[in-house]
């Protein structure tokens, strides 16, 4: 594949398009990043597009950011992955600026704001479905670490003003000694055998 | 001025919201409503809100929203700048070294031990929407509960788990149902 002006473009235009038409975040856009570079253009094979995925979620910020950087970065280093990335920003950037212009007369409509107001309600039921089927997840590894990490967090971001940031921190913290604790327990299983 | 604090502000997002999706929601709020008081908790659901409605990710989202507000154009260029720059260092960085090795095995052990506190956060950021909802901001107060929201947050959480359809339908029925509501009452 030639790396020419029109390679550039149709990365461009393949990001600009999935970011523009694609409604409900991450997980949504992930699948049919796979499907636009995978299956229709062919750049990029099955199983190595799982491993792009899978860095992409554990670097932090937004998935389909990250996933657009690194599979970008695959098909032409850096000049590739800026390309993606302003491809997959550029459609949020341009759509909430221009719904800010016009957002505090919007909102001071009687209706909309009713309207805005009934669907709150339903945003809240929403996060707490999430949560409830991700809390699910945590508490079915059966790890008594996690599921304490997980209290102890939701103790301390509900009744402490400590910045979510440290939280975030200390609990990555704790995943690396976690690791680094298992690596101890297998090296001393090896010497004993 | 304004622009350095919404480039910091950003870049904490940016660089902190492991696990994408609502999981940047607890730092934009600790940024945007908490730390800078930028937006009221009011408005904050309002973009979550709008957010579901039009397409990019969350952080994005807010970024370019409360930039323009905050700073004009340039305001939602630096936030927006902010918001991706650790996650194209970070990706970069990671991409370079996967390449090279292909054993992210400590990066793997910390994802693993974020992901129960991404959990958490989430939850206490549910809770305050949960709060603004029901019963308005604030401490919880049987008094000041809003039994017609309750019903409609109950029946719309009923519907979530038994159909799992797809999550803004269940908002725009509770925004035709809410203001038929509480136009009508």
């Amino acid at each position: 594949m030639k790396k020419d002006l029109k390679f550039f473009w149709t990365l461009f235009i393949s990001t600009f398009t999935l970011s523009a038409f694609t409604f409900g975040g991450g997980y949504v856009i992930v699948p049919l990043m796979r499907k636009k570079f995978v299956e229709t253009l062919g750049w990029i094979d099955e199983e190595e597009m799982l491993d792009l995925i899978a860095i992409a979620q554990s670097a932090p910020g937004p998935i389909a950011v990250n996933s657009s950087i690194i599979i970008g970065y695959r098909l032409a280093g850096i000049p590739g992955a800026l390309v993606t990335t302003f491809g997959t920003v550029l459609p949020p950037m341009v759509i909430l600026s221009a719904i800010s212009q016009f957002y505090t007369a919007f909102r001071d409509n009687v209706v909309v704001s009713l309207v805005l107001k009934g669907m709150g309600i339903g945003v809240a039921a929403v996060i707490v479905d999430v949560v409830y089927t991700m809390a699910k997840g945590v508490v079915k590894t059966k790890d008594a670490l996690w599921i304490i990490v997980m209290c102890v967090a939701l103790v301390v971001s509900l009744f402490t003003s400590v910045n979510v940031v440290f939280v975030i921190l200390a609990c990555g913290v704790i995943g690396a000694i976690n690791v680094i604790a298992q690596d101890k327990k297998t090296g001393k299983g090896g010497k004993a055998a | 001025m304004i622009l350095l604090q919404l480039l910091w502000a950003f870049v904490q997002v940016g660089a902190f919201s492991f696990g994408g999706g609502y999981a940047a929601l607890p730092l934009i709020e600790e940024q945007v409503v908490k730390a800078n008081h930028w937006l009221t908790a009011q408005e904050f659901t309002d973009i979550i809100t709008i957010s579901q409605m039009t397409p990019g990710p969350i952080a994005i989202n807010s970024a370019s929203f409360v930039g323009i507000r905050m700073g004009g154009i340039p305001g939602t260029l630096v936030a927006t700048f902010g918001c991706i720059l650790p996650s194209l260092i970070i990706v970069l960085l990671l991409s370079y070294f996967f390449f090279k090795y292909r054993n992210l095995r400590m990066v793997q052990g910390i994802v693993k031990g974020l992901r129960p506190g991404v959990v958490a956060l989430i939850a206490a950021s549910g809770y305050g929407l949960m709060a603004t909802a029901l019963w308005g901001d604030g401490p919880f107060r049987f008094a000041a509960l809003d039994w017609f929201a309750v019903a409609l947050f109950a029946a719309a959480l009923v519907v979530l788990r038994k159909w799992k359809p797809n999550p803004i339908y269940v908002m725009v029925a509770c925004g035709v149902v809410g203001a038929l509501f509480y136009g009508l009452v």
